[in-house]
């Protein structure tokens, strides 16, 4: 299948008072229609920037997308004006941001949000604005749309309010939807619910997702692929089920390791990740998580590795382990 | 609702009472009365002043009578200006504030709004930098140098506009400028730290992911969240400005009810005094009511009640 979503070799920096912090460097991956991408990594690898770049949502200055390009059905995003970009964003291009509490404009209806974009992108009248916008919010699970409808987001809860942010993003039937941490402020019961209404649209209306998350559990739910990106790299992709069963890299390993699982014995301790990760204002010259590596061996202190082929699927790791040099490592 | 008006009138009537009562005795206090002048006023016509305004009798027994008179609506006359009531001078000059006040809310609410609006969309850039000059200028230099500083210049030097005076719209300009200096300065400085604060608020970068302009993120989305700061201010600065400045309206020599006020004190015109002070009253918690309103318009969290609990 065509590719709809391909970023290639995407650098992302910001300027800071101490120089340039390099938050992405280098990320290439593929969304294909109607696939769930996964992008995992802890705070501070650049998968919110990714996403956001995707957008075009970051304030320049202080960032500037240093190279690399983002083919969006057929388009680089980062080469259209503003007003092309106006055109891509609600319309082609949904998003759901982490914090409901903050993300709704708080002087403004519900209603009156959602058919803000319909009107721009749709040219619908007010009255069919708001028929559309009043079934959009009973396909997103809101009870009584209609009273619904003209109520401000104080009268919304957390949860309520992110399935309305749902509403508002797929209002105008994007091609792609990219959530960015779309459940981390929101009660683990329902985060379930707002996982389950995401993967249930998705089904019914095709959408493909990318889904930003630092919480592997969510990436279980919903997702078919997984990027793993680690100080503003990718440092491993595959299929849902080859990073589960089988991470190929030591920081993915780490990661599934210090996460805690309901079969495990009670008196079974998580494996955390030692040491912090490394200072973006100045990124190693070699492999960016060999400092807190537990297989670091003398090439990646400083040669950084290139994504190499994990057997004959598509698994991709980051790592010099897998590198046909390499000799083979017992693994843990 | 209907409870918080009932609510704010029974506060306002309570505060008017307190306020009354303080100045009452205040003004009693300060030194000589209304027939005090330069000239010794023969002590059998002066008996007659104080038999005839009621300054005979015991203070609190005055104090009782004008209670009694301003349940009536009735200020009194005026013990310096003859057959003058007080509410009529009040009537008089308070139209000249009221029009100069009003003139200069306005446009210090436009100008101050689109400084600050300008400095925050052009955050360290020239632009802002320039806004914030004019600011500071606009708050650290006293009204008083502003009125001579443009009267000498525009109105003298250049002969531009008629130096004082209040005989045509023209004649608005200038106090309308030195009366808006400080307002404008200080709206444009809470516009701007406002909006630098909403301009990087999550439901900005909403708007902003549903492909809308940036003139409408800006006028839709964002103003209307930073513009509650200078809704507070214009309150108080209404009721400030619109009751008339001293020093603007004596540099222009307008009648307004500033001059009117200063005179009173020095004049020893007791129910003048007592007049203007509960007029100044009654029009800054009128304009404390209407900024309540207005932020029950703006921001529907806010609802008008009386409770204390929050909704």
């Amino acid at each position: 299948m065509e590719n709809m979503l391909s970023v290639s070799d995407l650098h992302v920096s910001f300027r800071a008072r101490g120089g340039e912090v390099q938050a992405v460097r280098g990320v290439s991956f593929e969304v294909k229609p109607g696939e769930a991408v996964a992008i995992v990594g802890e705070s501070g690898s650049g998968k919110s920037v990714t996403a956001q770049s995707i957008m075009r949502l970051l304030a320049s200055p202080p960032s500037y997308v240093k190279q690399g390009s983002i083919e969006f059905m057929g388009r680089d995003l980062l080469r259209l004006s503003d007003k092309e970009m106006e055109s891509v964003r609600g319309k082609d291009i949904g998003m759901i941001f982490q914090d409901p509490m903050t993300s709704l404009n708080p002087t403004m209806t519900i209603g009156r949000q959602i058919t803000e974009g319909l009107i721009k992108h749709q040219g619908l009248s007010r009255s069919a604005a708001k028929a559309r916008a009043v079934e959009l919010l009973s396909l997103v699970g809101i009870p009584n749309p209609e009273a619904r409808y003209s109520q401000y987001p104080h009268s919304f809860s957390g949860g309520m309010r992110q399935r309305a942010m749902i509403a508002i993003a797929l209002s105008c039937n994007p091609a792609l939807l990219i959530a960015d941490e779309p459940t981390t402020a929101l009660d683990v019961t329902i985060q379930a619910q707002i996982l389950n209404l995401m993967k249930d649209l998705q089904k019914r209306l095709g959408t493909s997702i990318i889904l930003i998350t630092h919480d592997l559990g969510v990436v279980s739910e919903v997702c078919d692929r997984v990027i793993v990106m680690y100080a503003g790299q990718v440092v491993e992709t595959g299929t849902k089920e080859e990073i589960f069963r089988s991470p190929q890299h030591p920081y993915t390993r780490g990661l599934i390791r210090s996460m805690p699982h309901l079969d495990q014995p009670k008196h079974e301790k998580l494996i955390p990740i030692p040491g912090s990760p490394p200072d973006m204002l100045q990124p190693p010259a070699g492999c960016a998580f060999c400092s807190r590596c537990e297989h670091a061996m003398e090439v990646c202190l400083n040669n950084d590795p290139e994504l190499l082929k994990v057997g004959e699927s598509g698994q991709q790791a980051k790592c010099w382990l897998h590198h046909p040099l390499a000799k083979e490592v017992q693994q843990a | 609702m209907a409870r918080y008006f009932i609510g704010k009138f029974v506060s306002l009537l309570f505060s008017l009472f307190i306020l009354a009562t303080v100045t009452f005795f205040l003004m009693k206090a300060i030194p000589g009365d209304p027939f005090t002048a330069e000239k010794a006023v023969p002590p059998e016509i002066l008996a007659k002043l104080n038999a005839f305004y009621g300054l005979d009798k015991p203070i609190w027994q005055q104090y009782i009578t004008y209670l009694q008179n301003l349940l009536n609506f009735d200020l009194g006359m005026s013990m310096r200006s003859q057959y003058q009531t007080v509410s009529g001078i009040i009537a008089d000059s308070f139209i000249y504030s009221l029009q100069l006040g009003l003139i200069a809310v306005v446009v210090s609410v436009i100008i101050g709004v689109a400084l600050g609006l300008l400095a925050a969309l052009y955050y360290r850039k020239w632009i802002d930098t320039a806004a914030m000059i004019v600011a500071v200028l606009g708050v650290s230099v006293p009204s008083f140098v502003v009125a001579a500083f443009i009267q000498e210049w525009i109105g003298n030097k250049l002969d531009l506009l008629n130096p004082a005076g209040l005989n045509g719209p023209a004649d608005f300009i200038m106090p309308v400028i030195a009366l808006s200096a400080l307002p404008v300065a200080f709206i444009a400085r809470l516009t701007r730290s406002s909006m630098l604060e909403v301009l990087t608020a999550d439901f900005v970068k909403t708007a902003k992911s549903k492909g809308l302009r940036q003139q409408v993120i800006i006028i839709r989305h964002a103003l209307r969240n930073g513009i509650m700061p200078v809704v507070t201010y214009l309150g108080p600065m209404t009721a400030n400005v619109v009751t008339g400045s001293v020093i603007v309206e004596q540099i222009f020599g307008i009648p307004g009810l500033g001059p009117q006020f200063v005179t009173s004190v020095s004049n020893r015109d007791y129910t003048l005094i007592m007049g203007i002070t509960l007029f100044y009253a009654v029009i800054l918690m009128i304009a404390r009511l209407l900024t309540d309103i207005a932020y029950a318009f703006i921001d529907p969290r806010i609802e008008l009640t009386n409770r204390k609990e929050a909704a």
